[in-house]
C-alpha cells in the first residue's frame, strides 16, 4: 500500500453503523501489516469513537453523517472521526468499577477510557466551525517493541 | 440497525454440586441488548450461580459491558448470586479486565473451567 493512502467513510447517525467503520479500519490496518491483537484494539477504539459521535456529537440526528477518515502515514494509521457536535467540554474521569458497583457512578461511560487505553494517541479537537473530531493513531513501531 | 442478541438458557452443575444457569449469548451485545439480557438474567430463577457464555458473541461495545456491570450491581445488592464469565476472546478478556469487570466476576477460558471454579 502506498504511503499517504486515505479512505473515507460516511456513516448515518444511527447506532450499529459503527461496525462499518470497524471493518474498514480493520481492513486498512491489515493491509499495513498490523497484528491481529492491535487490529482488535483499533476496532474497539474506532467503534467507541463512532458511538460517541453518533450519540453525543450528532445526537442521533438522521440529517447528519459521521465522517471517518483513515490515513496511512509512514508507520502509523491515523483515524479521524468527525461529527457536528460542540466537542468535549472536559475529559471525563476514568471509570471506577468499585463506584459503579456501589451505585455511585453510571455503569456506562467507559468509551473514552477504552479509546485512550487501546490506541497510541487519542486527541479530541473542536473545529472546523460547527464540527468536532477525535483523532486516533496506532503505530506499527509498537508491534516490534 | 443494531444487530440482535440471541439468548438461550441451559442448566449445568458446578463442581461444588450447586445448580448453575448458563446464559448462552450470541450475536452482538450493545445498548439494544439491555432489556433482553436483564430479562434473561432475572428469569434464571432461584439459582445462586449464573454463567454468561460469550463464545458465540461477535461484537460487544461499552454499552454492552455496562449491561454486565448492571447485573453485577444487582447481584451485589441482592447478595444471592455469583456471576461467572467464559468464552471471551483474548481481546475482550483484556477489555473486561481494563474496565474492572474481572474484579467482580470470575473470567474463565471455557465452560469446564468455569464450572470447576464455581
Amino acid at each position: 500500500m502506498k504511503n499517504g493512502s486515505s479512505v473515507e467513510v460516511r456513516l448515518p447517525s444511527e447506532l450499529g453503523f459503527e461496525k462499518i467503520a470497524m471493518s474498514t479500519a480493520a481492513g486498512m490496518a491489515s493491509l499495513m501489516g498490523f497484528s491481529e491483537d492491535r487490529i482488535e484494539d483499533l476496532k474497539t477504539a474506532v467503534a467507541e469513537a463512532c458511538i460517541n459521535a453518533i450519540e453525543h456529537g450528532n445526537k442521533f440526528d438522521d440529517r447528519l453523517d459521521v465522517g471517518v477518515i483513515l490515513s496511512s502515514n509512514d508507520d502509523e494509521l491515523e483515524v479521524k472521526v468527525i461529527d457536528d457536535g460542540g466537542g468535549l467540554h472536559s475529559t471525563p474521569a476514568s471509570p471506577n468499577i468499585d463506584r459503579k458497583i456501589a451505585g455511585e457512578e453510571d455503569p456506562r461511560g467507559m468509551g473514552m477510557f477504552l479509546i485512550q487505553s487501546l490506541v497510541d494517541e487519542a486527541e479530541w479537537h473542536k473545529g472546523p466551525p460547527g464540527k468536532s473530531f477525535v483523532r486516533l493513531v496506532i503505530r506499527l513501531a509498537k508491534e516490534n517493541s | 440497525m443494531q444487530a440482535a442478541t440471541k439468548i438461550a438458557r441451559r442448566d449445568a452443575t458446578a463442581a461444588s454440586g450447586d445448580p448453575v444457569a448458563i446464559l448462552e449469548l450470541k450475536g452482538d451485545i450493545s445498548s439494544a441488548s439491555k432489556e433482553g439480557m436483564l430479562q434473561a438474567y432475572h428469569a434464571a430463577g432461584p439459582v445462586k450461580k449464573v454463567l454468561l457464555d460469550f463464545s458465540g458473541v461477535d461484537y460487544i461495545n461499552s454499552s454492552g459491558i455496562a449491561i454486565i456491570i448492571q447485573m453485577l450491581i444487582e447481584e451485589r445488592k441482592a447478595g444471592h448470586r455469583t456471576i461467572g464469565i467464559f468464552g471471551l476472546t483474548p481481546h475482550f478478556k483484556k477489555v473486561f479486565t481494563m474496565v474492572g469487570v474481572a474484579k467482580y466476576a470470575t473470567i474463565s477460558p471455557d465452560e469446564a473451567s468455569a464450572l470447576a471454579e464455581m
